[in-house]
């Protein structure tokens, strides 16, 4: 019933408006207007080009004022600093160009609507002009690409030699997190050694994977550099750290790295924030399927004190299922149970 | 198109001269006339707008409102829809996918460039039709047949494409991953090498008609720039479109016949695949190698329709035309050399990553200096305020807007936060798509009284404008604030993350304000179709505009003008000389005709002109002479 209530009303609704439309076509052609060059209609559409200048530019800034401390995430590695204000700054010179065009753009209509008795200036070049706004662009934009290419090298910069190892791998749809373990480097891995027990098909004949343990949250240290080696098993992901401002694809066959020096413990910007849940989060940023937006770890920065204590607790992958030392040569068993 | 057949109905009659009748089919079907395929173009190219909007409305459901019932689509979606009555996230990612293929590709490639390539090169140029009428058909019945092939795997079981727009493999290649990567995504490498042969045929009648075909004294420099527009788009289209061939080549390759193009060291359902060497990132280079020119291949038609129309609209020249043309002769350069600023993070060689920022950059000027012109066309004129008109305006404030956002993502070291955020797609969906959909609609406003010989209604017009740039900019704007919060695309939902567990109200809004937009453009369809059949009469030059097309009759035949072709003498931009009567000089008044506006240069051409059309005079008698 009310289905068919709404359907009338929708009907009678779209029937008014058609008399309306019919009504002003017919008072439209008895005025003549339609043959004129513009109509009352010129002036309406030039003043609304101020209202909306002054409308919804208001309302955008107002807005991007008000929101300001909740879309500008709370940053909490070193490079961030640096990107960040690379990105403010770019905002303050964007923002000066915008608002000067758009207030040419909408008053310009205004100013210059239709008028019979006017003619256009006839204005259609001057060489001058065409050189002053491709040179001022030009400088302004080559220092934001020097300054961007700058930070941008160091970001991109090899590790630190003593820069903290955490192996993070991609796969749908979560990521496995693997530590070095003592000596800092990584056992080699095989895709074709994945298995059930072996998620990240690390080769355990390797010397270096004997002690590498795995870890269900991403633990850093406060202050030192930390190397993310980041590989995909199956399809493109993407590590994304919001608050760490990093960001890294996964991807199969290709290992790639980020490295970065967080500069907050969670602690520490839990008491900041005034917020007990604030976590560091990873996403995955690469559209892998089903789950994509369900690829969460949480990265828990320390203190150096505190991680160095944390990594001497954790069980490594051959403590914590010896099964996974079956068919590897008798050294390496013996090593493995000697730790 | 049956559709179209009334309009045009009754002219075929008056003016046919040297034509022989057509048939229903070879009239409106299998036609060659350069205007007919124009508007099947424009046709097929609305049908595709209104789809894949509407797939937009149905993912905006889901992030503005994630905990309505959707029971009520079940009729439509079948299947997709959840036993709770959720939208299915895998069918979110199909649509999403959907969305950006046929934005990009079959409305705003085929449907902006298709149409107005079409329509107005050979009348703007003065030109009885295409170079290769025949392969102007088969490049629309390509489209056709692409089309048909998209349309169809939105139907089918295991879903359409997944993986998104850029389908970038092992996730596109690989079934066991998504299944839209079975049959649908066949379905898409399909559709889309018939796309991409259907856009060979059409660049390539468009370079030739254009170098070839123009008429006596349409030289480059009197070129109107919507064509220099078109000309440019089509070279892009066909150094770049072969490339995504390639691409998609060996990614049927690696699907089908077991190559490892893209594929190395994957485990994937329970197996370890044979496949190994390959390189997704290879993937990503061929297909940004066309992707990013298919930024501008999207782009210039628009601006090149806004130039004219703000000119003619402005009752101004436009300013610095040499500027502009320089300016896309910049872009059309520097589009082949930016790629791969979609993948600064992507794993490449940072080295690569700064080499791009900065060519990157350097893109920006050229953007610039069309933004400046436009200004200054704007300044000083007399501004009539057609629905054509506002929405050039529109254009240029989405340009501006989506530009600079540009310049935050070009420079490598910001975009790592910004990248694949919703910064992008406020991003590229203000500055490519609603800009060159506002460029789209403003040519379909212009030149419809060309097209049907009938005006579209300029209040529903005026209506139609005012909700689609605020409805525009309340969609896309709020997402620069959630991008610069770091939410990620192409999300079923954002609930799962603390840093992103927040601003459902902003998509709740967001979602609102694409609902009301979309609904905005049933406003335009009405129009369209309504003035098709009933709209009032069109006089010839009802804009009074310079440019050729409006000296052909108000229904041109196949053919364009029905006696000789008309020769130039001037610029397409001579509004508002001063010493003329009117506002306006058609490019057909001999400057000798016009001594009252002549400026100092061109005294000294009508010498030349006078010449000319001497001997021109001359060559005539005799051949009439010859003749009788």
């Amino acid at each position: 019933m009310y289905g068919f209530l709404i359907a009338v009303g929708v009907v009678l609704l779209l029937s008014i408006v058609w008399m309306v439309y019919r009504i002003q076509t017919l008072v439209s052609v008895v005025k003549g207007s339609d043959k004129k060059v513009a109509t009352g209609s010129n002036k309406v559409n030039a003043f609304l080009f101020l209202v909306f200048l002054v409308a919804i530019g208001g309302l955008m800034f107002w807005y991007s004022i008000k929101e300001f401390h909740n879309y500008q995430l709370p940053i909490g590695s070193e490079h961030g600093v640096v990107t960040d204000r690379l990105f403010w700054v770019t905002m303050a010179v964007t923002g000066i160009v915008f608002i000067i065009t758009h207030i040419l753009l909408f008053v310009f209509p205004y100013k210059y609507q239709y008028k019979e008795d006017r003619k256009a200036t006839f204005y259609p070049e001057n060489n001058k002009l065409e050189v002053i706004w491709t040179a001022v662009p030009a400088v302004v934009l080559a220092i934001l690409v020097i300054t961007g290419w700058m930070a941008w090298s160091d970001i991109t910069a090899p590790a630190p030699e003593k820069a903290h190892v955490v192996e993070i791998m991609g796969y749908q749809f979560a990521w496995d997190i693997r530590y070095p373990g003592q000596d800092n480097v990584l056992g080699d891995h095989d895709y074709r050694l994945t298995s059930a027990i072996n998620p990240m098909g690390i080769d355990f004949t390797d010397q270096n994977s004997v002690d590498d343990f795995p870890s269900p949250v991403v633990v850093i240290p406060k202050g030192e550099p930390v190397l993310f080696k980041i590989r995909a098993r199956d399809v493109l992901h993407s590590v994304f750290a919001p608050h760490m401002r990093l960001k890294m694809d996964a991807v199969p066959g290709m290992p790639t790295r980020f490295w970065f020096v967080p500069t907050k413990t969670t602690a520490e910007m839990r008491a900041e924030l005034n917020d007990p849940e604030f976590v560091y989060e990873i996403a995955c940023t690469e559209i892998c399927g089903r789950g994509h937006n369900s690829m969460r770890r949480v990265i828990e920065v320390v203190e150096p004190e505190e991680y160095q204590k944390w990594l001497t607790e954790q069980k490594t992958f051959l403590q914590m299922n010896p099964a996974l030392a079956e068919g590897i040569e008798v050294e390496v068993k013996e090593v493995a149970e000697i730790q | 198109m049956a559709t179209a057949s009334v309009a045009t109905h009754d002219t075929a009659h008056d003016h046919h001269d040297h034509e022989h009748h057509d048939n229903f089919v070879t009239k409106y079907i299998f036609t060659t006339d350069h205007k007919m395929i124009g508007k099947q173009f424009l046709l097929t190219g609305i049908f595709w707008a209104i789809i894949g909007g509407l797939l937009s409305i149905l993912f905006r459901l889901q992030l503005g409102f994630p905990e309505m019932n959707l029971e009520w689509l079940r009729p439509l979606l079948g299947g997709w829809i959840t036993e709770t009555g959720q939208l299915d996230q895998t069918f979110y990612l199909a649509l999403v996918t959907m969305h950006g293929t046929i934005m990009v590709f079959f409305v705003l490639t085929a449907g902006l460039s298709g149409t107005f390539s079409n329509f107005l090169i050979p009348l703007q140029i003065g030109a009885r039709d295409m170079a290769s009428g025949f392969m102007n058909m088969l490049s629309y019945w390509f489209f056709f047949v692409s089309s048909v092939i998209m349309f169809i795997s939105l139907f089918i079981k295991t879903g359409p494409a997944g993986g998104g727009w850029v389908v970038y493999p092992p996730l596109s290649a690989l079934e066991q991953a998504i299944p839209g990567s079975g049959l649908g995504m066949t379905l898409w490498l399909i559709a889309m090498t018939f796309f991409i042969a259907s856009s060979l045929l059409g660049g390539i009648n468009y370079i030739t008609t254009v170098i070839n075909l123009r008429t006596k004294g349409m030289s480059f420099s009197r070129l109107p720039l919507t064509i220099w527009a078109f000309f440019l788009t089509a070279v892009i289209g066909l150094l770049s479109f072969p490339v995504l061939f390639a691409a998609a080549l060996l990614l049927v390759f690696d699907r089908s016949f077991g190559t490892s193009f893209y594929l190395s060291d994957i485990y994937i359902g329970g197996e370890a695949l044979p496949n190994t060497g390959g390189s997704p990132v290879l993937y990503q280079h061929l297909f940004w190698f066309l992707g990013h020119p298919e930024v501008y291949i999207v782009l210039l038609p628009a601006l090149g329709i806004t130039s004219e129309v703000i000119a003619t609209n402005s009752r101004k020249p436009i300013f610095g035309y040499k500027a502009m043309i320089i300016s896309m002769l910049g872009i059309t350069i520097l589009s082949f050399i930016v790629w791969a600023h979609h993948m600064f993070v992507s794993g490449m060689n940072p080295f690569l990553g700064s080499i791009f920022m900065f060519l990157t950059l350097i893109i920006a000027i050229p953007s610039a200096v069309k933004v400046f012109n436009y200004l200054t066309t704007l300044w000083r004129g007399n501004l009539i305020f057609t629905p054509a008109m506002l929405f050039s305006i529109g254009l240029v404030s989405f340009f501006i807007s989506g530009g600079l956002t540009g310049i935050f993502l070009g420079n490598s070291a910001i975009d790592i936060q910004l990248h694949d955020t919703y910064f992008v797609v406020a991003h590229f969906h203000l500055v490519m798509g609603s800009a060159s959909f506002f460029g789209m609609v403003a040519g379909i406003y212009h030149w419809f009284p060309k097209m049907f010989g009938r005006m579209m209604d300029a209040r529903l017009g005026y209506v139609h404008f005012w909700l689609t740039f605020v409805g525009v900019y309340m969609v896309f704007f709020p997402m620069h604030y959630i991008g610069i919060a770091g939410f990620p695309r192409r999300y079923y939902s954002w609930t799962g993350f603390e840093f992103s567990n927040m601003y459902t109200d902003l998509n709740m809004f967001v979602s609102v304000a694409a609902i009301i937009t979309f609904a905005a453009q049933f406003i335009f369809l009405f129009n369209f179709f309504y003035s098709m059949y009933r709209g009032r009469k069109a006089t010839q030059n009802p804009w009074r505009s310079n440019t050729l097309e409006w000296t052909t009759p108000i229904h041109p035949g196949h053919g364009n003008w029905p006696g000789e072709i008309p020769t130039v003498y001037r610029w397409p931009y001579d509004y508002s000389k001063p010493g003329a009567k009117e506002d306006f000089i058609p490019q057909t008044v001999p400057l000798s005709a016009t001594p009252e506006s002549n400026l100092p240069h061109e005294q000294e051409l009508v010498k030349l002109e006078l010449e000319i059309m001497k001997e021109e005079s001359e060559a005539l008698i005799a051949n009439e002479a010859k003749e009788s």
